[in-house]
């Protein structure tokens, strides 16, 4: 970041660009006290709040800085076995789309024609009225597919072992990472604990809001007032209030909308009418399936394109795989197959949406109905957060380490039901995989959803997805020890909708014999 | 010495004494053939009649009413589910007429703000008859749209809108019937419910076409409040126990129902853009079954605090407590209040994008097939606690201020949410005893309700 003094000097420089000396024979400007004046200006003017904001956003999302030897890789991700595992499930699913690409000779990117650019800018607002024939598209990959890959993940210098000792992990993941136990969860998610007022619990209609609620939405307003990031974050680990959450997020995200941001979204939007990409028709085909089916988010259809489809063309979230273990396809030109200097990234933002991508967005339409806003907030939330729960790497707050983390807590405080699930061929990790891979939208109530991902914000991690679902089977535990295959297994937890997160978290974490 | 009038202490209308004996089964007749079936059926120690036999609880349709009211005779007991002349709230042209009298005696008696809460209806004209008011509101005001709506019919059917006059000219000739049919939405199809059966028609009156009927003609609402782009607009249930004194309970569920298109003025010939009865989008090309296009109160009232705030949405919800208040009080002096009757009105309300409800129209008989497992849901628990207000069972004292999902609204006057006497003089922190679109813990509460009457009754016994 830069320093105070660079600051200074740049500020003195853009002055002699401008060719003038003449601000600095200002009277009130005085060379002795100049620096101790700008600090005192930026205070004023607000300025050191938002850098104050821009650092503490740079801290959240990069990793620490590590030793200068170490390579690139090592960013993205320290492990050598994690690293080839992910190559080569980037491989299969490009190989994949390429078929479906050659199969449906359908180019993977190609220039409108006038008439069709002027046709979808004129349905931009109603693109859901679009009804395309896409039978023959089928999603790249599933979740399913995915934890098959995890599942078969092994670290090359780590022997398990035939003979099963008491320290034999029972579950489906079977790489030793290291997970937090309840002890630790309990240090970590300590705002969650039973006597610190909640929103999720303390609200409800039984609690008088002069105990909690009340100060609570005073103290958020206060937070806003102040436009201070990291009072933000620490606040809502409490739960945000209804009135408040979209500022709040926004202002843990580090976004306001600048003209620029318009602008950027504008030439997205641009980028989107001039060219059709085959991954639309993966979005389109991925949105029919899941958010217009569900009974809630079916109203924000129209955003949802909007949204995914300039997000595809978005080259600025590239960025974000210099600490993803994943890696932009890379595609070549028609006939320069190998060639370098043809490569370019497809998607151009380098993300593959699967079955299931668009409830990422769906239930911010809820909070942010400004396209723009929209948009940006949930990059952000892509870049910080989405892309762990897809991508093979021992990132904590990384899906491989979730699934690790919710069949230990299973199994360590819950070993009866553990064992009988696996017995009857009902691995757990096969019934709550989906609800992490999808941060629980779609299987949640929207409200309680937002309750969850204010949580995910606050503490700046994904572990709680992992607590959650192992709450979830403790909570139906009951109903799961009598039942006998895996399909009444699922059946037992097909409904989520009625759940109330913050009251399962609180029991499991705090109120249970351990 | 004479008790403080206090509405809060008022029982709501359930006489005591010896009409009010437990009776051993109850004998209930419908026609109904969907939720409210599997209601009835499932209630302990009710049982159905069928054809001539007695009954001593009927949920009738119209029809029947019409025919048959004035000449049954109905013991003390006995209780029915509509009023005789509902009509005068529920056909839009009588509506108009009683709401507008209503308005020029507030306006009298208690001057013009207090009549300026009576304007939640669209200016609304009768035709034929005020064709002629009409056309001079119409050249006042040229290129917004109107809409005509017939008076007796409901679904959707016969709706269009309409900009120029010379629009309805030809309807005014006579070759309306012609056009209409073209316009008209082809008859509900066996529609699947959970109840496995077919919906009977819930229009008010004639079963044939016809050729020119009343219509009114009303402002359209250019500017309603979007979500995702759709128009929507809210149903809402209230039930009317008596109207002399009136007595009305709200029901805290109820859904708003999306047009599966979205909305532009610039093609008023698509019914499927304005009308937003499910009976018409359900024939929308657009339509898929799966989605219902249905939000429950909770989610949409969750919505509206996220973007505007937990202030405008109290301003919104107890400016729609007004509009029910108000429509009852407008017709309160002409339906015949047999103490017989009961009715559960569905209420059409449209919101607009100043957050101002609108009234649309009320539904003497709304519709009770269900759409999706959650409509069921919500139409069982609406129609069970109408039962338990209903109270043919003689359990409740007559003081109670909540059953289930019902809030009482209005007793005789407004009811606070405090306990104790209500502040009449308007200022202070009354807070009326609605709850619409909250959180409604329906089965928790019958239980308390039922245990405590229990217990007291074993006390005085």
């Amino acid at each position: 970041m830069y320093s105070l003094e660079a600051i200074t000097v740049i500020q003195m420089r853009n002055d002699e660009d401008l060719g003038s000396n003449a601000s600095l024979q200002r009277p009130e400007i005085k060379l002795e006290s100049l620096k101790e004046d700008i600090k005192e200006f930026f205070k004023i003017s607000g300025w050191e709040k938002k850098l104050q904001n821009a650092v503490y956003s740079e801290l959240s999302v990069f990793p620490l800085p590590s030793h200068p030897a170490a390579p690139p890789e090592h960013l993205k991700e320290p492990l050598v076995y994690m690293r080839k595992a992910q190559g080569s499930w980037e491989k299969r699913i490009l190989k994949s789309l390429n078929s479906m690409c050659t199969e449906l000779s359908i180019p993977l990117a190609r220039k409108r024609p006038v008439g069709e650019q002027k046709e979808l800018l004129n349905k931009w607002n109603e693109m859901g009225t679009d009804e395309p024939d896409l039978s023959l598209f089928r999603p790249v990959y599933a979740p399913k597919d995915f934890l098959e890959v995890l599942i078969n993940l092994r670290n090359p210098n780590y022997e398990n072992g035939d003979s099963l000792s008491f320290r034999t992990h029972l579950g489906l993941i079977q790489v030793p990472l290291k997970v937090k136990d309840i002890p630790e969860l309990k240090e970590f998610f300590v705002e969650l604990g039973l006597t610190t007022g909640q929103l999720g619990i303390d609200d409800s209609t039984q609690v008088p809001p002069e105990l909690f609620e009340n100060e609570h939405v005073r103290i958020g307003q206060k937070v806003l007032a102040e436009q201070d990031s990291a009072a933000a974050q620490q606040y809502i680990r409490q739960g945000s209030p209804t009135a408040l959450r979209a500022e709040l997020w926004a202002l843990i995200l580090n976004i306001s909308s600048q003209p620029e941001d318009i602008l950027y979204y504008e030439q997205l939007k641009t980028n989107v009418i001039q060219h059709d990409l085959l991954v639309d028709s993966l979005i389109y085909k991925d949105v029919k399936l899941t958010a217009s089916n569900d009974d809630y988010y079916f109203v924000f259809e129209d955003y949802l394109y909007q949204v995914l489809l300039c997000f595809s063309r978005d080259t600025s979230v590239l960025g974000h795989f210099a600490y993803n273990s994943a890696s932009p396809p890379k595609s070549y030109i028609r006939g320069k197959l190998g060639l370098e200097e043809y490569a370019v990234f497809y998607p151009p933002n380098g993300v593959i949406p699967f079955h299931g991508f668009s409830m990422y967005v769906a239930p911010l339409c809820f909070l942010y109905h400004e396209p723009s806003k929209l948009y940006q907030i949930f990059r952000e939330m892509y870049v910080r957060f989405f892309f762990r729960l897809h991508s093979i790497s021992s990132h904590p707050s990384g899906i491989v380490s979730l699934c690790l983390l919710f069949e230990t807590l299973l199994q360590t405080y819950l070993p009866q039901l553990f064992y009988h699930l696996r017995e009857i061929g009902a691995q757990p990790l096969r019934i709550s995989f989906k609800w992490m891979v999808r941060a629980f939208s779609g299987y949640l109530a929207t409200d309680q959803l937002l309750l969850l991902w204010d949580r995910i914000l606050g503490y700046n991690s994904l572990e709680i997805l992992a607590v959650l679902a192992a709450a979830v089977f403790a909570f139906r535990a009951v109903n799961l020890m009598e039942v006998t295959s895996l399909a009444a297994a699922e059946a037992v937890l097909a409904d989520l909708s009625t759940l109330k997160v913050m009251p399962l978290l609180q029991i499991f974490l705090f109120a249970t014999v351990t | 010495m004479s008790r403080p009038k206090n509405q809060n202490y008022k029982g709501h209308g359930l006489s005591k004494g010896k009409e009010r004996e437990q009776r051993a089964s109850i004998r209930f007749k419908t026609t109904l053939m969907n939720t409210l079936m599997d209601v009835l059926r499932h209630r302990p120690g009710w049982v159905e009649v069928k054809d001539e036999g007695e009954w001593d609880f009927y949920w009738c349709d119209v029809s029947w009413l019409r025919e048959n009211f004035d000449h049954t005779y109905m013991d003390e007991h006995v209780r029915i589910s509509h009023f005789r002349n509902h009509y005068e709230l529920t056909r839009k042209n009588y509506m108009v007429k009683n709401l507008k009298r209503f308005r020029k005696q507030l306006e009298r008696e208690a001057g013009k703000l207090e009549a300026a809460k009576c304007d939640f209806f669209p200016k609304t004209f009768e035709m034929p008859c005020e064709y002629h008011l009409f056309v001079e509101e119409f050249r006042k005001n040229p290129g917004i749209t109107w809409i005509m709506k017939p008076v007796a019919r409901s679904q959707g059917k016969g709706i269009f809108l309409f900009r120029r006059l010379k629009d309805i000219m030809d309807w005014r000739k006579g070759t309306a019937g012609k056009k209409l049919t073209g316009l008209e939405a082809p008859p509900a199809r066996n529609t699947v419910n959970p109840s496995g059966s077919h919906d009977s028609r819930s229009s008010d009156d004639q079963k044939d076409e016809i050729p020119v009927e009343n219509y009114v003609a009303q402002r359209y609402i250019e500017n309603p409040y979007l979500i995702g782009g759709r128009k929507f607009d809210l149903r809402v249930y209230v039930l009317v126990m008596s109207y002399i004194p009136l007595r009305a309970w709200l029901y805290r569920d109820g859904f708003a129902r999306f047009s599966n298109t979205r909305f532009t003025l610039s093609s008023i010939d698509d019914q499927y853009v304005h009308l937003t009865n499910v009976a018409v989008q359900k024939t929308s090309p657009d339509y898929h079954p799966k989605k219902g296009c249905k939000w429950m109160l909770q989610r949409f009232r969750q919505y509206l605090a996220s973007k505007h705030g937990p202030e405008a949405v109290e301003a919104l919800f107890s400016d729609m407590d007004n509009i029910f208040v108000r429509s009852l009080q407008s017709v309160q002096k002409v339906i015949i209040s047999d103490k017989h009757c009961f009715e559960l009105y569905g209420y059409d309300i449209l919101i607009d994008q100043n957050l101002k409800p609108w009234l649309l129209e009320v539904n003497a008989s709304p519709s009770l097939t269900a759409s999706s497992q959650e409509d069921y849901e919500l139409k069982t628990c609406l129609l069970e606690d109408t039962l338990h207000v209903v109270d043919m069972e003689a359990r409740l004292t007559g003081r109670e201020k909540r059953v289930g999902g019902f809030d009482l609204m209005w007793n005789d006057g407004p009811v606070s949410r405090e306990e104790g006497t209500p502040d009449l003089s308007g200022m202070g922190n009354f807070v009326t005893n609605t709850h619409l679109g909250c959180i409604n813990d329906r089965s928790n509460q019958l239980r308390q309700l039922f245990r405590s009457l229990q217990s007291q009754k074993k006390a005085s016994s």
